[in-house]
């Protein structure tokens, strides 16, 4: 198996990717609601992934 | 009151009908969801949870192996062992074919080991889904 090196915001936003894929497909009852509930998870995800990024930034002063 | 009533009054599903589906769940990612025709859903919810899976081992992640002591310790072993075995056939596999790496500092390998344990979870989920449509309580 190939070793593969990504960094933080690469492997943080493939997670995302494929967690709001998961939680889109078993949360809501409609494929519309999937779908738009799995768009809205990652737009969460990257969001908390760019606050969470400037906190740690100023945080290290 | 009445909704509480009718919710625990709710007829339970026969052992028969949802314990294979939720073992075949659990043995292949998506799988129910294929036995059960939800197909597009079955092919979202496969390809997620091995590619996760997959780039995990990519990544060098580690596994985790059941490991007693004070309680964040237990907690984070044997949640994390209960976690790894939740991918089913990829974990089995992984482990029969000798996968074995130890744990090592570094942001890949850490991202790699929550990769392992991130996408058993989303395969309880799916399970957790897939009960739901046998229960009838999903489409």
């Amino acid at each position: 198996m190939p070793k593969v090196t990504l960094s933080h915001f690469e492997a943080a936003l493939l997670f995302a990717l494929f967690t709001s894929i998961v939680l889109g497909v078993v949360t809501k009852k409609t494929d519309r609601d999937r779908l738009m509930y799995g768009f809205k998870s990652f737009g969460y995800f990257v969001l908390a992934l760019f606050g969470l990024g400037w906190l740690m930034y100023f945080g290290h002063g | 009151m009445s909704d509480s009533v009718a919710a625990v009054k709710r007829p339970s599903v026969p052992l028969i009908r949802w314990v294979p589906v939720v073992a075949l769940a659990w043995i292949l990612p998506g799988g129910a969801h294929f036995l059960l025709k939800r197909t597009g859903r079955a092919i979202l919810i496969s390809s997620a949870v091995t590619l996760t899976f997959l780039l995990g081992i990519m990544m060098r992640g580690a596994m985790f192996q059941p490991m007693t002591g004070d309680l964040l310790t237990t907690i984070i072993y044997c949640g994390g062992f209960i976690g790894d075995m939740a991918s089913g056939l990829l974990y089995l596999f992984t482990v029969w074919l000798g996968y074995e790496q130890p744990e090592i500092a570094g942001h890949v390998h850490d991202y790699g080991t929550k990769f392992l344990v991130g996408a058993g979870l989303m395969n309880v989920l799916a399970m957790v889904d897939a009960y739901e449509i046998v229960a009838g309580r999903k489409a």
